[in-house]
């Protein structure tokens, strides 16, 4: 009897979203208050923050925003396939937003080891004696776009394991939960690229 | 006695399966193609508005795009849209939280 009671399934898809949703607030505020940390400073330094952000590559920007918003959208309608149960097609969505997001870590790759190579890394000489705004501004360059490089990490490897899993059968029409929340998770990454991009390389 | 447990784990095992399936709704791959096409197009504008060098506008323009822009992911590609009310207040609730923290700490930065 008591097997039999444990194969009782606790399952509640709406408290498993509310619970992902909750934790998407509290990295909104990790990534708030660097943001906020930047407006004061950008309210104080502004020429500064003005010559320092000439210095980013806007094209580069642009292609990763591009990057991340169709890998959005890819990621959203994995949902779709795996509901409308076409399992080939859910894998190859979530494949296609693993390679989008491979490419923007790489064009970030780049982009970074270009400006090591101008020698504005932090804490490097060149760094130090840029005025007190510029030097502000890359240690924010580096923090804000680092932290959410990181989350693209991150995300990249749920979304492997939900390979595996619609791979498997785990993850299928009735339980999509994870991919769901994955998905919340990768929006979110997006999201904060959202308003890095244009503060960071539009604004100049 | 063995009965009423089989019932009571079938009607549980029941009860998940429809509460799985509640609300359970589908967007269209249409619906998210069009979109990321609008995404697009704001993304387009925001890199054209900043080319002008409209001063203090160019900001204020390109964080309204950025806005609209994360609305739009939230409403749609986050399905926010067919989520309930609660969750829909919640959210809402937080943006507030965080536009009041940056005022309150502009108030303090200005006015110290």
């Amino acid at each position: 009897m008591s097997v039999q009671q444990s194969n009782i399934e606790h399952f509640d898809r709406e408290t498993g979203k509310l619970g992902m949703w909750i934790f998407l607030f509290t990295e909104l505020f990790l990534f708030g208050g660097l943001f906020l940390v930047y407006a004061v400073f950008r309210a104080k330094y502004s020429e500064d923050f003005h010559t320092a952000a000439s210095e980013l590559n806007a094209f580069i920007g642009t292609m990763n925003t591009v990057f991340l918003l169709v890998s959005s959208m890819t990621v959203a309608m994995s949902i779709t396939a795996i509901q409308r149960k076409q399992r080939m097609l859910a894998l190859f969505l979530v494949s296609v937003t693993l390679l989008l997001a491979a490419l923007f870590m790489m064009n970030k790759y780049f982009e970074w080891s270009h400006k090591f190579e101008l020698k504005l890394y932090p804490g490097s000489l060149v760094l130090k004696n840029l005025n007190q705004g510029e030097l502000l501004f890359f240690g924010l360059y580096y923090m804000m776009t680092g932290l959410h490089a990181l989350h693209v990490f991150v995300g990249m490897v749920l979304l492997s394991i939900n390979l595996v899993k619609i791979k498997s059968g785990i993850i299928n029409e009735n339980h999509f939960l994870l991919l769901e929340n994955s998905g919340l998770y990768w929006h979110l990454v997006d999201l904060i690229w959202i308003f890095l991009f244009p503060l960071l390389y539009l604004i100049t | 006695m063995d009965i009423p447990v089989s019932f009571i784990i079938s009607y549980n095992i029941m009860l998940s399966k429809v509460m799985s399936n509640e609300n359970q709704h589908i967007s269209s791959y249409a619906s998210h193609a069009i979109v990321l096409i609008i995404l697009l197009v704001l993304t387009t504008v925001s890199v054209l508005v900043t080319g002008w060098h409209l001063g203090a506008f160019t900001v204020a323009a390109a964080l309204l795009i950025a806005s609209i822009k994360v609305r739009t992911v939230i409403t749609y590609f986050m399905h926010l849209k067919s989520e309930n009310l609660f969750l829909k207040l919640m959210v809402s609730g937080v943006f507030v939280l965080f536009g009041l923290v940056i005022v309150i700490t502009f108030i303090d930065y200005y006015f110290r």
